[in-house]
């Protein structure tokens, strides 16, 4: 509980208190009338608004396409199911930069809408709620059709013996166990789109923006810092507001479930419904999900000489442009070598705080399960301009050094492997370990007999989850990475960010291999998956 | 057996990232600190800084010190936290700095005055610090509105030239430009404009611009890589707006990028709407190695450093007896007049401007 707490302190809460209170104490004495005056001011309660009716828009869009696939995911056994599962998963730890791009072709001019209905949602809010369902369709599959695979099905068979309808059945057994589950992913899914950045920023254009996009308008463009952090203030109770009732449907959803092994409850669809039902689902998931995804990879393969590797083989050289000290393919190696100490951070300190949360109960406990979570919704600028001003001194004048982007990238991490592991550790019978020790073991032992066993498949796909969004986590690297060790977000921006069909080539083919390690990461954890009450 | 080797594989997961920890800092400890401070110079830009590393070994060579080079996102925000960081700075020298900010860092007091060696080779127009040498002039670039030759010539239209014609019916839909807020270069534009027709024109004019289909994006990248019909990226997005506010340097860059090299740039230069951007650098204040980052300096505006730049940043040098590499004077534009407005104007209106030009054209 102590390192993960002084983690937290150190890495989060103290960067983030120094540059929110830069903003309101500039000359050592608060000012908290700016509080009021930003409040009232139209344009930023205009942000506010558009933030929380998009959110609320999205997240009601995210359940309606979601819901369906989560339920097919679940219930439904079909050829490829693992690929795909991971597949749909891959958006939501890609760098929004990269699928923004891809999003656009689709629903943007000359995409697919545009040439078979000649519909365009390019300048439309409706093209930020699609980006959003893209996103965070894998957090409804796999936070609710996670539970919904190990309901029971025999609870509702009962209840049709016993001469309900089928509907009915449904209503009395299924819905009131997913329910918690629903609301958990609904809440997560608002969370992600209230504090939006890459999407709103790269489909909303200027006119739409959100706390988050002017939250980094604030600081990194205007430096209007007092502004900023009223903002972000904001924006940290509307979280902390979002964390709070997240914790309480979570609470309830561990309470009393009667699970099984997935594999007993899926099934070969039968009957016309489900077929259709997979049919419709498996269309969604081509259409908003597979196209934009293949949309990026047709384009990283459309040199001038027609289709062909040469943009992935050019990453092998720097060039003679410059834009790098070294091949753009190093970006890669960086990337994971990056993500791997990231991995490693959040493990042991996601680990260590589970461990601690798993064992006690209260309200405190409670509360730092929250703080846990709060990186999720506090802006990356924020927390980058505030490693700037605080970790500036020794022995901790980590300004300059690589730590500071796998510190940065485990701070997202870590809510994940806490989410993971919390269940698991919660469901290890305590009467085992006592077992274990009055037959003599050492703690260790114990744990190494008792616990390790039982969480190995947990930790190993925390490990998974928090290596992906490493992998993909832009906004704080970006501050952060040194130049001669990009990683590959930060590298396709830098190559967007150029004039000339190599580059915009190049960023595309990094882009793809981007998503194939990702796609890969989660392919391997969905093998090592077996119980699914974690969240994720 | 199964378990035995689930505990190799964790037990290999583990070793890897604990390699790679050793793996990254290994390289770090060799480059940093210790005994060795003195001898490596850091240098803090923004994100577009590139030098060819021949000319980084020339440096090192010439007097011994190591440069080490700092990027920290867009020009804006590298600039920021410079500010934010003053008197205790992550380096030595920060380049970056334009003349639109240029206020905002000589107000915020994060250089220490320097008279660079060779400063007599650069025009005195853009040593626009003369008095008290905060900072160093080190490149000039032109902000323009870059057309697609290829849609002209397809609707036999000829390619507008000057802000007159951008409001003209016939261009009427066929302009993107950037968020004057957020992108250098779309503040770039709302100043050219300024200049071109006064502290109250202007507004009259971006109405009239409205008029005619201006599109406004965020940044750079979505204006070029999504928006604009002609670049190699617009393409490829079925981008369908032939007119984009980029730099005079951009159709160089088209040419220098693609394969084959073609004989003419695909894309072309409305001469008559450029803003002259001039980037410096300037001594951090706090800077741990101070005769390093002056020795920097010297060697920015160097003829070897400054003919090095314009293929590596796509910008031209202030020296005035550097050459130019042939794909400039090949393929880019002459500008003859540019816009441009003094940056105590600049930092006297700013503000008011953007937020005037936002609720006129973003509303």
């Amino acid at each position: 509980m102590a390192l993960p707490l002084a983690f937290f302190a150190l890495f989060f809460a103290w960067p983030v208190a120094a540059i929110v209170g830069r903003g309101l104490r500039p000359d050592g004495g608060w000012q908290l009338g700016r509080l009021g005056e930003v409040l009232t001011e139209p344009d930023l309660q205009h942000v506010l608004w558009f933030t929380t009716w998009q959110a609320l828009a999205s997240t009601a869009l995210t359940l309606l396409i979601a819901l369906p696939g989560a339920y097919v995911f679940a219930r439904l056994d079909f050829p490829g199911r693992d690929l795909l599962r991971a597949v749909v998963t891959v958006p939501f730890v890609l760098p929004t930069v990269v699928v923004g791009t891809a999003f656009l072709a689709l629903v943007g001019r000359g995409g697919l809408l545009d040439e078979l209905w000649g519909v365009r949602l390019d300048t439309t809010v409706w093209a930020i709620l699609l980006a959003h369902v893209f996103f965070n369709y894998a957090v409804v599959v796999r936070t609710v059709g996670g539970l919904w695979a190990q309901l029971d099905p025999r609870q509702e068979e009962a209840a049709r013996v016993l001469g309900a309808s089928r509907l009915a059945a449904w209503r009395a057994v299924t819905l009131p166990a997913l329910g918690p589950a629903v609301a958990a992913a609904a809440l997560m899914v608002f969370l992600f789109t209230f504090t939006s950045f890459g999407v709103v920023q790269i489909l909303g254009g200027p006119t739409f923006s959100t706390l988050e996009v002017e939250i980094y308008r604030q600081t990194a463009q205007l430096l209007d810092l007092p502004t900023a952090a009223v903002l972000t203030l904001v924006q940290f109770a509307a979280v902390g507001l979002i964390l709070a009732v997240h914790a309480r449907t979570v609470r309830r959803r561990e309470s009393t479930l009667r699970l099984v092994d997935p594999a007993l409850t899926a099934r070969r669809p039968r009957g016309t419904g489900q077929w259709a039902l997979l049919a419709g689902v498996l269309a969604v998931v081509a259409v908003l999900i597979l196209l934009p995804l293949g949309v990026l990879v047709a384009r990283s393969l459309d040199t001038p000489d027609g289709y062909g590797l040469d943009y992935f083989r050019s990453l092998q050289s720097a060039g003679e442009g410059g834009t790098f000290l070294v091949p753009p393919l190093e970006a890669v190696w960086n990337s994971v070598q990056y993500a791997l100490a990231a991995t490693a951070i959040a493990l042991v300190v996601g680990g260590l705080a589970a461990a601690a949360l798993a064992r006690r109960g209260g309200r405190l406990v409670r509360g730092f399960d929250a703080l846990l979570m709060l990186p999720l919704g506090v802006s990356a600028v924020t927390v980058g301009f505030g490693f700037l001003i605080t970790l500036d001194k020794p022995p901790l004048d980590l300004r300059t050094s690589w730590i500071l982007v796998p510190l940065a990238q485990a701070l997202v991490g870590v809510p994940f492997v806490v989410r993971t592991m919390l269940p698991v550790l919660r469901a290890v019978d305590g009467r085992l370990r006592e077992a274990a020790a009055v037959l003599g073991a050492s703690p260790l032992r114990v744990w190494r007999e008792v616990d390790l066993p039982l969480v190995r498949r947990a930790l190993l796909i925390a490990a998974g989850f928090a290596f992906a969004v490493s992998l993909g986590e832009f906004g704080a690297t970006v501050f952060i990475a040194r130049p001669d060790r990009p990683t590959l977000p930060v590298a396709v921006a830098r190559l967007l960010g150029r004039a000339g069909d190599l580059n915009y080539g190049q960023a595309m083919a990094l882009s793809t291999i981007l998503m194939v390690v990702c796609a890969a990461a989660l392919l391997l954890l969905e093998r090592a998956r077996t119980d699914r009450t974690g969240e994720f | 057996m199964r378990s035995t080797k689930k505990l190799a594989a964790t037990a290999l997961a583990a070793a890897l990232g604990v390699s790679a920890l050793a793996a990254c800092g290994g390289k770090d400890d060799a480059k940093t600190d210790g005994g060795t401070k003195s001898k490596t110079v850091t240098l803090v830009s923004h994100d577009s800084f590139a030098a060819s590393d021949a000319v980084l070994k020339e440096f090192t060579a010439q007097t011994g010190y190591t440069v080490k080079v700092l990027k920290s996102g867009d020009a804006g925000a590298a600039l920021n936290q410079e500010i934010l960081t003053k008197g205790s700075p992550r380096g030595d020298v920060f380049f970056g700095v334009d003349n639109t900010l240029l206020s905002r860092a000589l107000d915020n007091g994060i250089f220490t005055p320097y008279e660079a060696k060779g400063l007599a080779g650069v025009p005195a127009d853009v040593q626009l610090d003369r008095a008290e040498h905060r900072v160093t002039p080190i490149d000039t670039g032109d902000i323009c509105v870059n057309y697609d030759k290829k849609y002209f010539a397809d609707k036999k239209l000829s390619p507008p030239q000057s802000f007159a014609d951008l409001i003209k019916p016939e261009y009427k839909g066929l302009l993107v430009t950037e968020n004057a807020a957020t992108s250098s270069p779309g503040l770039g534009f709302l100043l050219a404009s300024a200049a071109q027709y006064g502290d109250d024109g202007w507004q009259d004019y971006w109405k009239k611009l409205k008029d005619n289909g201006v599109k406004v994006v965020d940044g750079w990248e979505q204006a070029y890589n999504q928006e604009f019909s002609g670049s190699a990226g617009g393409r490829k997005a079925k981008g369908d707006r032939p007119l984009v506010v980029s730099y005079a340097s951009s159709p160089p860059v088209e040419v220098l990028y693609a394969k084959p090299q073609p004989t003419e740039a695909p894309t072309g230069v409305a001469t008559g709407t450029c803003f002259r951007q001039t980037e410096f650098a300037g001594l951090l204040k706090g800077a741990k190695n101070p005769d390093g980052g002056k020795a920097l300096l010297d060697f920015l505006i160097s003829k070897k450093f400054q003919e090095d730049m314009p293929l590596n940043m796509f910008v031209d040098p202030v020296l005035k007896d550097a050459k130019l590499p042939e794909l400039f004077t090949k393929f880019g534009a002459t500008v003859s007049q540019t816009h441009t407005v003094a940056p105590d104007k600049i930092a006297k209106n700013r503000e008011q401007w953007v937020k005037t030009w936002s609720s006129l054209v973003l509303k």
